[in-house]
């Protein structure tokens, strides 16, 4: 059931690792982008499976192995919930976002030609641009891609001259990992099916923040991963339409993916389990299950509330810090972003500044971020971002805002 | 804060010792530290194996401008057996050693580098740039 309002103190008290602090000092992590940390309730439920449940799934009929499948298709069902997919057939796990991006430009791309083209943008993570450049080495398919504006965010003006007859697949981000620019899904989708284009979404960085809806966004692949949703690490989800995963040949082979195995050939099962092969992240989709649970318990307008205001509190402290030298990378606006901020130091180098705001507690990311194109696009070699989660409140943002301050004295900047 | 960023360490970065280009080079490599984006380009002309002339252009965090200035101060006239001792010196400082006395005695401003992993690569990606740059025009 979904508690009404936000009590940020008592969501806080629910994450261990952050009780004990680090260098002696209270623990601001704003490191989310890259890994949230994991609530009781799931650390609870990986310790229940694994110590009452484990065993292998889709295989034996002991008591143990019952279990555990049960336990496996309960979080497949969890996550069909998360995403509000038409059935469990259409929920894939994957090792994480990066593998079911891969799964698809593989089994997916196997479908196209030479020729055919796949639309990426300059926001992506390397995670969805790798693949595709993998994919067009193969296959002669052909990548082009939408460039940003300076604000961080896709420019939509570009839509008609990158997406053409030849496009079978829009692949972008919801939401970037870099500028929390939020992707306008609506323009997207309309562009692609204009000219009968598939659309997959990478949902890495919107995933932490409420429960999904494909339907409504009209799009045919969702991925995104657990360890930024406050599951564990090793896991993650492919969301894909039945007919279009009913179309695609299977990513790797082995284990419960196969109908039949013959000396002379093999013939597979159907999606999902055409999708996953080998044992299955058990343990951890069982986890990641219970993060979607988590999640949703949660009242969503309230904690966007929260995040939204601790987003512009950051956004304000931040922008013409240290004279001016200290500039925000991507929107400015608390419109149609999520609560993930880069900033650059004009003459400080994001590693410096991360290593100095460690010490004060403050645990940030700096460098490139796995999107090399967006900071070539922005002409730097690396920002450091902060990204918040619903434990972080305005002390964190002041931490940071306040330790920025010292750094920047620290570097004679 | 940090010993890391003591005062000496932060002048040896900002004095940029060797920072440019050659025109022309005899040999120049581009490195980048794919973790955090940090760049090197080393420039270098050589005779008869020896370092004559070197330049570097770094883009990156206070550690490995640092590291870029050592070597920009000190790397001229060595052979690739000269580099390798430079080098060797560089990892025994990581390694929570201490440096030998002489041109490399200033690497032990890099000691509180050994503490921290994650950034034993802007340590030492001034050193491979220039090895790189060697190695190419040995072909």
């Amino acid at each position: 059931m979904m508690a009404r309002g936000f009590d940020h103190a008592l969501i806080r008290a629910q994450f261990p690792i952050l009780e004990p602090g680090v260098h002696g000092r209270h623990l601001h992590y704003l490191d989310n982008g890259a890994t949230a940390q994991m609530p009781k309730a799931v650390l609870d439920a990986i310790v229940r499976h694994e110590t009452r449940h484990r065993a292998n799934v889709k295989r034996s009929v002991h008591f143990l192995a019952e279990a555990a499948t049960e336990a496996y298709d309960d979080a497949r069902e969890s996550m069909k919930a998360y995403v509000n997919a038409a059935s469990e057939e259409e929920i894939v796990f994957t090792s994480g976002c990066t593998g079911a991006i891969n799964l698809v430009a593989y089994s997916f791309g196997s479908l196209l030609e030479a020729g055919d083209e796949v639309v990426i943008s300059a926001l992506e993570h390397h995670s969805n641009i790798v693949p595709w450049h993998m994919l067009a080495k193969r296959a002669g398919v052909v990548v082009k891609a939408i460039p940003v504006t300076p604000e961080g965010r896709l420019d939509l003006d570009a839509l008609p001259k990158v997406i053409g007859p030849r496009c079978r697949l829009v692949a972008v981000t919801h939401v970037s990992n870099v500028t929390g620019a939020e992707t306008d899904v609506a323009a997207i989708v309309a562009a692609a099916k204009a000219v009968g284009a598939r659309v997959l979404l990478d949902g890495a960085q919107r995933a932490p923040h409420g429960p999904i809806d494909v339907k409504a966004l009209g799009v045919d692949f969702y991925a995104f991963s657990s360890h930024k949703m406050f599951g564990p690490n090793g896991v993650g989800v492919l969301w894909g339409k039945s007919e279009l995963l009913a179309r695609m040949p299977p990513f790797l082979g082995g284990g419960e993916m196969i109908a039949r195995v013959t000396l002379e050939e093999t013939t597979f099962a159907e999606p999902p389990r055409r999708f996953e092969a080998g044992t299955p992240p058990i343990a951890q989709a069982v986890g990641m299950a219970a993060a979607a649970r988590w999640i949703s318990g949660i009242d969503q307008e309230a904690a966007h509330a929260h995040l939204q205001s601790l987003t512009g509190r950051m956004l304000e402290g931040l922008e013409g810090m240290g004279g001016g030298r200290v500039r925000v990378v991507g929107p400015l606006g608390l419109q149609n972003r999520y609560p993930v901020v880069s900033f650059i130091v004009e003459g400080g180098h994001p590693h410096d500044i991360c290593q100095l705001l460690d010490e004060e507690g403050v645990a940030l990311r700096g460098g490139h971020h796995c999107a090399q194109p967006l900071m070539n696009a922005f002409g730097v070699t690396g920002t450091t971002r902060a990204s918040l989660a619903l434990y972080n409140d305005a002390d964190d943002v002041d931490a940071l805002i306040t330790g920025l301050g010292r750094a920047l004295k620290k570097l004679h900047l | 804060m940090s010993d890391l960023y003591q005062s000496d360490l932060l002048r040896l970065a900002a004095s940029a010792d060797g920072a440019g280009r050659l025109e022309p080079p005899r040999a120049s490599v581009t490195l980048d530290n794919p973790l955090c984006g940090d760049r090197v380009t080393m420039d270098v002309r050589l005779e008869g194996g020896r370092i004559t002339a070197l330049a570097h252009e770094t883009k990156a965090c206070v550690v490995c401008q640092a590291a870029a200035a050592v070597i920009g101060r000190h790397a001229e006239g060595l052979d690739k057996d000269g580099l390798a001792a430079a080098r060797a010196a560089a990892e025994a400082v990581l390694k929570g050693g201490e440096p030998p006395a002489g041109a490399w005695a200033e690497l032990a401003l890099f000691k509180p580098v050994a503490k921290v992993k994650s950034r034993h690569a802007c340590l030492r990606l001034p050193f491979r740039s220039l090895e790189a740059a060697l190695a190419a025009d040995q072909g």
